[in-house]
């Protein structure tokens, strides 16, 4: 355990406490010790957005947060989003089929999550600009912008 | 998670969601084929190569019916259309139907189309299994209905099938599958089934129904499994730093820094790198960066750049001397071509590509202290290649492989090479440090390590006869090979041919009397690979673009000379003339222009149009509309079809426009999606998608539309700006070189 802290932080509602090393991402701290492997790993420099979580309610590359910066925080993962896969986002998701390969879309629902909860009824172009950090390589981008605006409707 | 083995079909525990537990009759027509236990995990491989039909399915007393499913699911939804054609014959309730990963068994779950491969790729699927699996469906169905009959003790042609339900109209007798299934004798031999007996079209429930994806719920609540989820005991985790040239070897290795760092319990060399492994990711990445390595430089790799390739593949081009393997040969081209009254001539230029699958490679395995035997998880497109490459890499049967098949995120041709290197390696590592390891590949291993497509020189020459027509044709394809170093066991098979590098050189729908493709396979060292659209995107842009040339020259209108050179091609005039409906073709749009392409891909018609602007000073392409038809023949799943031609669109924009790896000194320059550019969402166009589904054979529908996106949007750019663009990707320095240069028709 050389070189190890232990870091209190909230995830998904509970207080958990991680050994880590200090320089570790969140992104690993969540999978690996706190078995979350819903976040997913892709590019490791904030570029693709597989790894988003919310940080204190705000959606925030994962691979980016040093574990060491995060005592306190509050963290949300896809699993901690709803209880029962029911979020209205989860339900437009399913309804518009929007995955295919389905490893970025935990970081998509985050992503659009965020902007509901800023804009719940956002603009075409603002979901466009907000989405466009996150990359979907199976090219689901037409599904995402309808399931999000069914989100928005049925909300 | 549990395991999935030639000896022991089970499902993996994150998967059981898909079936119920299957306590009552199990269904395994066929001979000397011990019954199929799904939930018990019986064997029935032994004597499995003698099947006379089918251990696809079984049906529990409970009215379950478990369907295998054999192709690797990667984000095409071919974990639920495989399983519904054989639904559709058998006539099953489909929310009873469960679906099972089929395990790694080639000679029952092969494709044939891939000669009885294990192999999802191609957009084969549905097209190779189609008619084995109405057909196996229909047998069971078969069955079911003589099983009834003789307990009923009427004729099987007073009797049909409803749902799940077997139906004696004339006594009001019902029986469900599931009560047949607690007394039925399964025949020792499967019945024989006629293409007549299968349904028609019109009969179908499930085919072209829309049927959600089975998998789709797990995709929205971060539970479906990948490989790089996986936990196994006492696992290690590994890092490799693998040579910067192919065919390098470490050479001196200074790796104490690396080993300083906690949580590092071992370095090991590799042929081709060296491995750290470390009881955590990250810190496994961390001891990687420690690492400090020379190479020596065995490879034929060595020096390789792509502004030498370029150069060395035009001469190539340009070289009468040299002639390559023949792809198409229709007529005779070189004497059409020499009596031809006018010809003319273009050179065309693609650049390396990257597969960018979000899930960066990984595997996970698990060797016995012993050596004798190994357990892995990994998301491959070959179940049966991983299985045997790991044998063979251990030296060990088939039969030692413990193989959990795992989704993929994404595929795109990368992850179903014969030697699966990112499988092996796994292996190799955990039978040298005698622990379960599992490899991590960061994104910049997957590009710096990554295997590409090709680099392309195409020159095309077209010849006309006196009255203008089309006559010669003559196609020139330089590349680096792709087959021999993909899959050299396939290599073989094509007898020297190239069905990767070159598909798409063949124009069977063109009424062009002469023709001839041929292609000139460099053996350049570099690594390659078949990418979304494989050969297809390359010749095609060069096809359709040229096509425009050729339109150009004759005065026709592009569209007019497509309808022309497809007269004999019905389905092609038809995704044709919709396409020019829909997008207005005829209308002019104010500082912007529509480009047209058309392509025939292994039988799926399409045609694409563009519509796009240029910012002049950058050289910027924008695309604001892309219309697409597409007639796969038989729509399985429509809506899928759609989402599928969507996706291969967007994959069309990103190797049309921004995509790019260049090599310079044998090495990759790019690392990240920093300087791999891929679509993003403010990136997209509108698509305007129309499915013309029609009663042929089904021939695909996973990467169809991606060739079209390049050729349509250059089409598109000659129109606006009056600039050919011959090169891909159409960078913005590109285009506005090009429009430097000939300045002619700008605005």
């Amino acid at each position: 355990m050389a070189g190890k802290i232990k870091v209190a932080l909230s995830v998904n509602g509970k207080r958990r406490v991680v050994t880590a090393h200090p320089d570790t991402p969140l992104l690993w701290v969540l999978r690996e010790n706190l078995k979350l492997t819903g976040t997913k790993f892709g590019c490791g420099v904030a570029q693709c957005g597989a790894c988003m979580v919310h940080l204190d309610g705000v959606s925030t590359f994962s691979c980016q947060l040093l574990i060491k910066d995060l005592a306190g925080r509050s963290i949300t993962t896809i699993e901690g989003l709803s209880a029962k896969s029911d979020h209205p986002l989860q339900k437009a998701w399913v309804a518009e089929q929007v995955p295919q390969c389905g490893y970025c879309q935990s970081g998509q629902i985050m992503r659009a999550a965020h902007l509901l909860k800023d804009h719940p009824k956002p603009t075409r172009e603002e979901i466009v600009q907000h989405m466009s950090t996150n990359i979907c390589r199976c090219g689901t981008y037409p599904r995402i912008v309808r399931a999000i605006e069914r989100a928005a409707k049925e909300a | 998670m549990k395991t999935r083995t030639a000896a022991n079909p089970r499902m993996d525990a994150s998967r059981r969601r898909f079936m119920t537990g299957t306590a009552g009759f199990t269904f395994g027509v066929g001979l000397g084929v011990p019954a199929l236990q799904l939930a018990a995990g019986e064997a029935f491989a032994a004597d499995a190569k003698n099947t006379v039909v089918n251990p696809w399915v079984s049906i529990s007393t409970d009215g379950t019916i478990a369907i295998m499913s054999p192709a690797s699911e990667m984000g095409q939804g071919s974990l639920t259309s495989l399983p519904l054609i054989l639904a559709e014959e058998l006539d099953a309730d489909w929310s009873k139907v469960r679906i099972v990963p089929a395990p790694p068994i080639e000679k029952i779950y092969g494709n044939p189309g891939f000669n009885g491969l294990m192999y999802t790729a191609g957009s084969f699927s549905v097209n190779g299994y189609f008619t084995p699996l109405r057909k196996f469906g229909a047998q069971v169905r078969l069955a079911l209905l003589d099983s009834a009959a003789r307990r009923w003790n009427v004729p099987v042609s007073e009797l049909a099938t409803e749902p799940s339900v077997v139906v004696h109209a004339a006594s009001g007798r019902r029986l469900g599958y599931g009560e047949i299934a607690a007394f039925m004798d399964v025949p020792a031999v499967a019945p024989e089934i006629k293409p007549e007996q299968l349904k028609k079209t019109s009969q179908f429930r499930l085919i072209g129904k829309d049927v959600p994806r089975v998998e789709v719920p797990t995709k929205v609540n971060g539970t479906a499994p990948y490989s790089i989820d996986a936990q196994v005991k006492g696992m290690v985790y590994a890092a490799v730093l693998r040579s910067p040239v192919e065919g390098g070897a470490p050479d001196e290795v200074d790796d104490k820094a690396a080993r300083r760092i906690d949580g590092v319990v071992d370095v090991l060399r590799l042929p081709y790198g060296v491995a750290v492994l470390a009881t955590e990711p990250w810190q496994a990445f961390r001891a990687k960066n420690a690492l400090r390595v020379s190479w020596t430089n065995g490879g034929k790799a060595w020096g390789h750049s792509t502004e030498k390739a370029r150069a060395a593949f035009t001469v190539a081009a340009r070289d009468p001397a040299r002639s390559g393997v023949s792809w198409e040969k229709v007529g005779n081209a070189p004497e059409a071509m020499s009596q031809a009254q006018v010809t003319l001539v273009a050179e065309y230029f693609c650049d390396y590509a990257y597969h960018a699958q979000m899930e960066p490679l990984n595997s996970v395995a698990a060797v016995s202290p012993s050596g004798d035997s190994v357990e892995i998880w990994c998301g491959t497109q070959s179940q049966s290649m991983a299985v045997n490459a790991a044998a063979a890499a251990l030296g060990i049967a088939v039969e030692r492989v413990k193989f959990n098949d795992i989704m993929l995120g994404g595929g795109f041709g990368r992850r179903g090479h014969r030697d699966e290197e990112f499988v092996v390696e796994s292996v190799l590592l955990s039978k040298a440090s005698k622990r379960p390891v599992k490899v991590l590949w960061t994104r910049e291993d997957d590009v710096r390590n990554g295997r590409f497509r090709p680099l392309y020189v195409q020159r095309l020459k077209a010849g006309f006869d006196a009255s203008g027509r089309l006559v010669a044709w003559h196609h020139r394809v330089v590349c680096d090979q792709v087959l021999a170093f993909q899959d050299p066991v396939r290599y073989k098979m094509f007898k020297g041919n190239d069905g990767i590098a070159l598909r798409g050189g063949e124009l069977k729908t063109y009424d062009i009397p002469n023709r001839l493709c041929e292609g000139l396979l460099e053996d350049t060292g570099i690594r390659t690979s078949s990418l979304r659209g494989i050969g297809v995107g390359p010749t095609k842009f060069a096809i359709e673009a040229f096509l425009d040339e050729v339109a150009e020259k004759r005065g026709v209108d592009p569209v007019a000379l497509r309808l022309e050179l497809l007269k004999n091609s019905p389905r092609g005039k038809a995704v044709v003339e919709e396409v020019a409906k829909m997008a207005d073709w005829g209308r002019k749009r104010d500082g912007r222009a529509l480009g047209f392409a058309y392509i025939d891909y292994t039988g799926t018609q399409l045609a694409g149009i563009a519509e796009v602007s240029v910012e002049r000073d950058s050289g910027r392409i924008r695309v604001h509309h892309f219309w697409c038809t597409i007639d796969p023949g038989i729509a399985i799943q429509p809506d899928n079809i759609v989402a599928q031609t969507e996706s291969s669109i967007v994959s069309g924009l990103g190797l049309a426009l921004t995509e790019r790896i260049t090599f310079a000194n044998g090495e990759v320059q790019q690392k990240n999606f920093h300087d791999y550019p891929v679509p993003r969402m403010r990136d997209m166009p509108e698509m305007h998608i129309k499915l013309i589904p029609t009663d042929n054979h089904p021939t695909g529908a996973g990467q169809m539309a991606t060739p079209l996106v390049a050729p349509a949007i250059a089409n598109a750019v000659y129109r606006l700006t009056g600039v050919r663009v011959r090169e891909n990707p159409m960078l913005p320095e590109r285009v506005r070189q090009a429009m430097l240069d000939a300045p002619t028709r700008l605005a």
